[in-house]
């Protein structure tokens, strides 16, 4: 259990996570063959292995430069609408980071709501609609909610997520390859919003030393 | 698990990368790709002209990249298998393109292109200093009813709105010309897709979506998303006049209209099948007084081996005829 991470601990969190995605592929490639069309896995695939390349060439990135390095990778390799809102998560959520050398419970909050704003204002999305976005706004809420340490924020964002992904199966895709199918898309979870559950199950796991 | 579908590949991961390669050579020094990114861009652009940049995913062959040549798009981003290119691969393409007057982007309507296409246009217009403008193709009549026009796919009228724009941009001097030639095209653009069978994503080997073998599906996305609807097995006469209610219902066409008609093979269907389906095209043409000025037959907008075609109706005028009717030099699509 850690209450705060410097950004060594920054980088090796990030590694697991781009390991838990790049491990779930098959999940998500599955997930998107109900409701889309069936690239969302080996996109995210790409673009997080990548992001462990990135990684390892930069061990001793500030925590800003970390997100980011995660972030310009997805961007180039995962590509799709995928690669832009991760990549955008990853950039921006690093911004709020900004000179920061220790990640803690409040900047773990800035992460997520500056991810969530800017993935917002480039996906021009709002909650509701079968997105990622509704993963990643009960997520922040739940990590500005708790207002603690870093163990507990991450637990929130991640049960936070975990609760949105299921609330998408009750959700009519108005947005996305999923649009068309209307109300056939309803008893299925969006395949992004399972990217930010495990995306965040995967940093809650990290910071709590699973 | 179900088997892999069969293909002839090397490596699952390097499709697109191998796939370039071929194209390139393919078109005899024509054009070439990018060192470091898949982009492709013409050999014989000329010192100044308004540019033309298409793009989108792959795995549509021979859409977008096999449309870079003479009066069509003078290059093209290209993405993975059924994903939007990446800014840094828009941004590499636009600055090889630039001419000095500006570059047009010109692709479907998806939101993955949409986001990675703007946010390239952001990168170009403030870090580059190029006259960077979108005009966005939403000719799937299926995708959404005609008051959200804006969230209708680009399909098999890419082709036409891509011919069009890429001569207009051959012969007009200023990028707002160009800019409104592409806008009228796409308003006048309307086309319906009926999918028979699916096709598969080569990385994964998994068809994209599953019909029974008596099922069809009309309205069905370039990438297999879900269409307005599955039915049977009917008539080629039968699903052609469904398409063709909606398509003419939608302008709407009517007598005295001049048009361009396509009808477009998603990869597996036979041309049989696909002028079979076009004699009752023009049938209906007939009845309702629509005069079709010119006809393409073939595969351009494809997902893989997904059977079934699509049916596109472009309304022409002196002008849209006359860009449309210069002769077209690129592998996927060649007129003379």
């Amino acid at each position: 259990m850690a209450e705060t991470l410097d950004a060594a601990a920054v980088v090796a969190m990030l590694d697991a996570v781009a390991q838990a995605v790049v491990d779930q592929a098959d999940v998500l490639t599955d997930a998107d063959l109900a409701i889309g069309d069936g690239d969302h896995g080996t996109g995210m695939k790409r673009g997080f292995e990548a992001a462990r390349a990135a990684l390892k060439s930069s061990p001793t990135a500030s925590i800003e430069d970390a997100f980011k390095a995660v972030g310009m990778a997805v961007l180039s390799e995962t590509g799709g609408a995928a690669g832009a809102i991760f990549g955008t998560f990853f950039r921006a959520g690093g911004k709020a980071l900004s000179g920061k050398e220790l990640l803690d419970g409040a900047g773990f909050a800035d992460l997520l709501e500056s991810g969530l704003a800017a993935v917002l204002k480039r996906g021009g999305v709002t909650e509701g609609q079968k997105t990622i976005i509704d993963a990643l706004a009960p997520a922040a809420r739940a990590a500005r909610a708790d207002g603690g340490s870093l163990e507990g924020a991450s637990a929130a964002a991640a049960q936070g997520a975990l609760h949105g992904v299921e609330a998408t199966k009750e959700m009519i895709a108005t947005t996305g390859k999923a649009r068309s199918l209307g109300e056939r898309s309803l008893g299925h979870p969006d395949p992004g919003a399972i990217s930010v559950s495990i995306i965040l199950v995967a940093m809650r796991d990290f910071i709590s030393g699973n | 698990m179900a088997q892999p579908t069969k293909k002839l590949l090397n490596d699952r991961r390097k499709v697109v990368a191998e796939m370039l390669e071929g194209l390139v050579l393919a078109n005899d020094g024509r054009i070439v790709k990018l060192p470091g990114h898949n982009a492709i861009v013409r050999t014989d652009l000329p010192d100044t002209k308004v540019g033309l940049l298409i793009g989108g995913g792959s795995g549509h062959e021979p859409l977008f990249h096999g449309f870079v040549g003479k009066n069509m798009g003078d290059g093209a981003a290209c993405g993975q298998v059924f994903a939007a290119p990446s800014p840094d691969i828009i941004v590499a393409a636009t600055k090889a393109v630039h001419r000095g007057k500006g570059v047009l982007f010109l692709y479907g309507n998806y939101a993955g292109d949409n986001m990675n296409f703007d946010m390239a246009s952001e990168i170009l217009i403030e870090d580059e200093g190029i006259d960077v403008r979108t005009v966005r193709i939403t000719d799937d009549v299926a995708a959404a009813p005609p008051d959200r026009v804006h969230d209708r796919r680009g399909i098999a009228g890419d082709v036409y709105a891509i011919k069009i724009t890429g001569g207009a941009a051959t012969e007009l001097d200023s990028f707002d010309e160009v800019e409104r030639v592409a806008r009228k095209t796409v308003a006048n653009l309307r086309s319906m897709a009926v999918a028979v069978s699916a096709g598969s994503i080569p990385e994964t080997g998994k068809l994209t979506f599953e019909l029974a073998d008596d099922e069809i599906e009309i309205g069905m996305g370039a990438h297999g998303e879900a269409g307005v609807y599955r039915q049977k097995l009917t008539s080629a006469d039968l699903i052609a006049d469904q398409m063709m209610e909606k398509i003419l219902a939608d302008l709407p066409f009517g007598r005295g209209d001049e048009v361009a008609l396509m009808i477009n093979n998603l990869g597996a269907t036979t041309m049989m099948e696909m002028l079979i389906v076009n004699r009752r095209v023009r049938q209906i043409c007939d009845r309702e007084g629509i005069k079709v000025h010119r006809t393409d037959v073939g595969t351009w907008v494809t997902t893989q081996e997904m059977a079934g075609l699509s049916i596109t109706l472009l309304k022409l005028d002196d002008e849209l005829k006359h860009y449309l009717d210069l002769p077209a030099e690129s592998l996927g699509y060649s007129r003379m």
